[in-house]
């Protein structure tokens, strides 16, 4: 058994948190996230309310559970869409020739110059702004560092003499690369995925900042640090409860990534 | 080196066009109608069909597509079909805005990340090295909205030091200028160059195992010294590909700060096109951007080749 | 004359192994001297304690003093090494390849040597005399505008010696100069190096584990197994009257003259470093090893004329003198 990584461990404990407080706002929040009472408007922290009320009356910590449905259902989106795209792309493109390589490469660059938010923004102008048209914004934009990663990855496992041996027993490329380039870029998959999941939290939460992520009512935690934003000055901790957990999130996701790329290439331990 | 201008020059401008076409039938074909969507669902057959005429929106779309283009290469980006005013005028003013920012960001990105990432790399094995490693951990995790958030409830909420939010042209007025800048451009720049640090510490840690350093130590130069004169253009080829992505990532980034303190450059435009469903508009200020992003990456590639000799002679 | 390097009791450690053990060596004015060994004996990690450039974790300790350095080499700062390194004392390693800054010019880092220690008045005073050492090591003048990339290994490797001979150091140190490079040009390297100490009169300290190079190169021999030395002497005498059983067959299994045979093996592998036994470190795979072999074996003779082995091969002719004899 492997010393177990410190940033596997955190990594691993914040993205557990995360998912379990997803899940319990399934069945149980404190109080309805959507409701409103106008009454108890911007009530400071009590045992009522423990991260007090926003500026309807709503309960900030059933909208941050909630809200985090939200943050985890458009990063598995993105990152399924970038994944599902990127990985075929990635071994494609280590596989053909040199010239159809090259296209599938200069296409992933020139897909760089339209990043997450840009594109966001530009599907929110053409057909209105969506939970949907932000996941698959973000899921678009991250898909060059998905196939530019697997592509690398393929190409060492092409050089590999157990390939190369399949390759002059006369298999055909599509048996190739299922049954011995796929399974041995699992780990990069993996990994990939972690920081990919990262980005797009973050893009979710410019998104709906913006007001180009999901619409309300359904809490998110970008669009309650861009409520919160006219009580700076009376109520800051509007901002500052969404702010962390968006934070602690993405640090989640990082460390994670970190973690996995450390367990799955030990060499690289002390590299990042 | 010619050989690989010439390339290099040829990728640009197949990326430009390539990605011109993809902007227009993004923004111009998917819609369907961007008269309709001017106007809103409500309007007449006839208004819509005369604002049509208007701009010439009934032509075929190649000659739609060419007219688009050959304005752009004159810096004529057309009229506002919402506002029916020049968009090219607006365009460059709020650029030189969102420049500025994403420039100063930077700056400050670059002067934390590189004796950040430099201490980080040398001493990463003692706790100092760790202890500045979980802070850009940290940094890396909190949005450059957020961080706007944070510094405004410190600096201007908390302490009054600065301004909130606004914006002044530095001729007008360079001390409220620079005032107003530093905390947009210190939300940006924190959160880079935290991002930044990352790389400047492993592109410096690679380089401190390189063989070439020992022979510098070996010639009797003291660690540092050995890593500022041989280490540091070695390890800058590597970071100055991410400089280059990150230029993207902060010019996009720069729309949202931008949002956070109320500053009138591109991307408070591209907003406000968006949401008074000015198309052209919103097509004009995308096309501006990915050229930038586009440039970025052309003068990065130039950039590497100046770093790296090895790059210099034959292919690769 | 004093000696030029004198190295008492250098132990090596890592964390809790040791790597090297109570090394005791010296080299003379002028006097070229070779230490040989299998990878893993710590011989390059002997030269890297002299230099001060060990890697981190790894610790020295022992003595090391250098004739003209007014402190012990162990233990002293940054700021004095680094004026001893490149000036007193330089360094040939073995892979050139890397060993050069690919993004500065050949005649910049030949350059660099001098006007680091001051040894010139000024940049042009450098490039001229770095021309000048360019020629030495015969190479062309246009090579001063190259850059690493554009050279070969060999050249590569002549560069390194430029610059570790800018200086006239009182010792030299080469690390495995010519194992990286092609068999058609380790015999001009070599030649090279012998030639640059020798315009120089600097002292050279070379290591190898290649024993025909060190019958060419050198006057005197050290042979290291297990981070410590087992016999030292004069080439010719190590070489045709070996006492140690590892020096034995070490040459056995190297056999210099005849090559129709087919060359007897010394049985069983190198320990991983810091596994060797106690007692004497070679006794898990000598032939000769008896209990008493569990005990270290006393150093025999002179340090610089001496083994150490509990049961020395017999002297073949002119026998070795007595320890405390009369050694010239």
């Amino acid at each position: 058994m492997r010393r177990l990584n410190p940033s596997l461990v955190a990594g691993g404990v914040i993205v557990g948190i995360i998912v379990l407080m997803a899940l319990v706002s399934f069945i149980w929040t404190p109080y309805d996230a959507t409701f409103v009472d106008p009454s108890i408007r911007l009530a400071k922290p009590s045992w009522e309310h423990w991260f007090g009320t926003d500026k309807f009356g709503r309960d900030v910590l059933s909208q941050i559970m909630v809200g985090s449905r939200t943050t985890l259902f458009v990063g598995v989106v993105a990152v399924g869409v970038a994944a599902v795209i990127g990985v075929p792309l990635g071994i494609l493109a280590a596989m053909v020739r040199r010239w159809p390589s090259e296209f599938i490469m200069r296409a992933n660059d020139l897909v760089l110059a339209f990043p997450a938010l840009l594109l966001a923004i530009m599907f929110g102008a053409v057909f209105g702004a969506s939970t949907l048209t932000a996941m698959i914004a973000i899921g678009i934009a991250s898909v060059p560092s998905f196939a530019r990663v697997i592509r690398s990855g393929a190409l060492q496992v092409m050089r590999t003499e157990y390939v190369l041996a399949a390759r002059a027993a006369g298999r055909q490329p599509w048996p190739i690369a299922v049954r011995h380039v796929l399974p041995n870029v699992t780990s990069l998959i993996t990994v990939q995925a972690s920081v990919s999941f990262a980005i797009a939290v973050l893009a979710e939460a410019a998104l709906s900042f913006l007001g180009f992520g999901t619409p309300p009512p359904t809490p998110s935690w970008g669009r309650m640090l861009q409520e919160s934003q006219e009580f700076l000055f009376s109520a800051p901790r509007l901002a500052i409860f969404p702010g962390v957990a968006i934070a602690i999130a993405v640090l989640g996701f990082n460390l994670l990534g970190d973690g996995l790329r450390d367990r799955f290439d030990p060499k690289l331990e002390d590299r990042r | 080196m010619i050989l690989r201008l010439i390339e290099r020059t040829g990728v640009l401008l197949v990326s430009l066009a390539v990605s011109s076409v993809l902007v227009f039938a993004f923004m111009a074909v998917l819609p369907g109608d961007p008269a309709r969507v001017a106007l809103g669902v409500n309007a007449s057959e006839q208004a819509v069909a005369e604002l049509r005429q208007q701009f010439g929106l009934d032509r075929p779309l190649t000659t739609q597509y060419v007219d688009w283009l050959g304005g752009l290469l004159h810096g004529d980006l057309g009229t506002s079909y919402v506002s029916k005013a020049e968009i090219g005028p607006q365009v460059f003013d709020r650029l030189q805005v969102t420049l500025l920012l994403v420039l100063a960001g930077m700056v400050i990105a670059l002067l934390i990340a590189v004796p950040a990432g430099t201490l980080m790399a040398a001493r990463h094995r003692k706790v100092s090295g760790l202890a500045l490693s979980a802070v850009s951990q940290i940094g890396v995790a909190v949005p450059a909205f957020l961080a706007g958030i944070l510094l405004i409830m410190l600096f201007a909420v908390k302490l009054g030091w600065l301004p909130a939010n606004g914006w002044t042209p530095p001729a007008q007025d360079p001390a409220m200028f620079l005032q107003q800048l530093i905390l947009p451009a210190l939300a940006l720049g924190l959160v880079q160059g935290a991002v930044l640090t990352r790389y400047v510490r492993s592109a410096v840690l690679d380089v401190l195992r390189e063989d070439y350093l020992r022979t510098a130590r070996a010639k009797g130069l003291r660690p540092f010294q050995a890593l500022w004169r041989h280490g540091l253009r070695n390890a800058a080829v590597p970071v100055v590909t991410v400089l280059g992505l990150q230029l993207a990532t902060l010019l996009i980034g720069a729309v949202v700060v931008e949002r956070v303190f109320v500053i009138p450059g591109l991307g408070s435009l591209l907003l406000d096109g968006v949401s008074n469903r000015d198309l052209l508009l919103v097509q004009d200020v995308v096309m501006v951007l990915v050229i930038a992003v586009l440039l970025v990456n052309f003068l990065v590639d130039l950039l590497y080749v100046a770093l790296d000799p090895r790059l210099r002679v034959g292919s690769r | 004359m004093s000696d030029v390097l004198t190295v008492q009791g250098l132990t090596v450690t890592v964390r809790d192994k040791t790597l090297v053990s109570e090394v005791d060596l010296t080299v003379g004015p002028g006097e070229r001297v070779g230490l040989i060994g299998e990878s893993g004996s710590g011989k390059s990690l002997t030269a890297l304690s002299v230099l001060g450039l060990l890697p981190e974790d790894v610790v020295a300790s022992g003595s090391v003093r250098l004739t003209g350095v007014d402190h012990d080499l162990i233990g002293a700062d940054e700021r004095r090494m680094s004026r001893v390194r490149g000036r007193e004392l330089a360094m040939v390693f073995q892979e050139p390849m890397t060993a050069l800054n690919p993004t500065m010019r050949i005649g910049d880092q030949i350059a660099e040597a001098m006007l680091i220690h001051r040894t010139r008045p000024g940049r042009g005073a450098a490039r001229s005399a770095a021309l000048e050492l360019l020629e030495r090591v015969q190479l062309p003048s246009d090579l001063m505008r190259a850059y690493p990339h554009q050279l070969s290994g060999g050249q590569r490797q002549r560069i390194v010696l430029a610059l570790a001979l800018a200086n006239d150091p009182a010792l030299l140190i080469c690390d495995e100069p010519s194992t990286a490079l092609d068999v058609t040009v380790q015999a001009l390297v070599l030649d090279l190096i012998v030639k640059g100490v020798v315009a120089r009169s600097s002292a050279l300290l070379f290591i190898t584990h290649d024993l025909a190079v060190v019958a060419t190169v050198c006057e005197r021999v050290l042979v290291m197994y297990g981070g410590r030395v087992v016999e030292s002497g004069p080439v010719g005498e190590v070489f045709t009257n070996p006492r140690h059983r590892y020096t034995q067959g070490l040459l056995a299994a190297s056999d210099l003259d005849t090559a129709d045979r087919r060359l007897p093996t010394i049985r069983g592998n190198v320990p991983a470093a810091g596994q060797f036994p106690s007692g004497c470190v070679f006794r898990t795979r000598c032939p000769h090893a008896t209990d008493i072999c569990a005990g270290t074996p006393e150093w025999t003779g002179p340090v610089a004329d001496g083994f150490a082995c509990h049961h020395p091969a017999e002297p073949v002719s002119s026998p070795r003198l007595p320890a405390g004899g009369a050694h010239a």
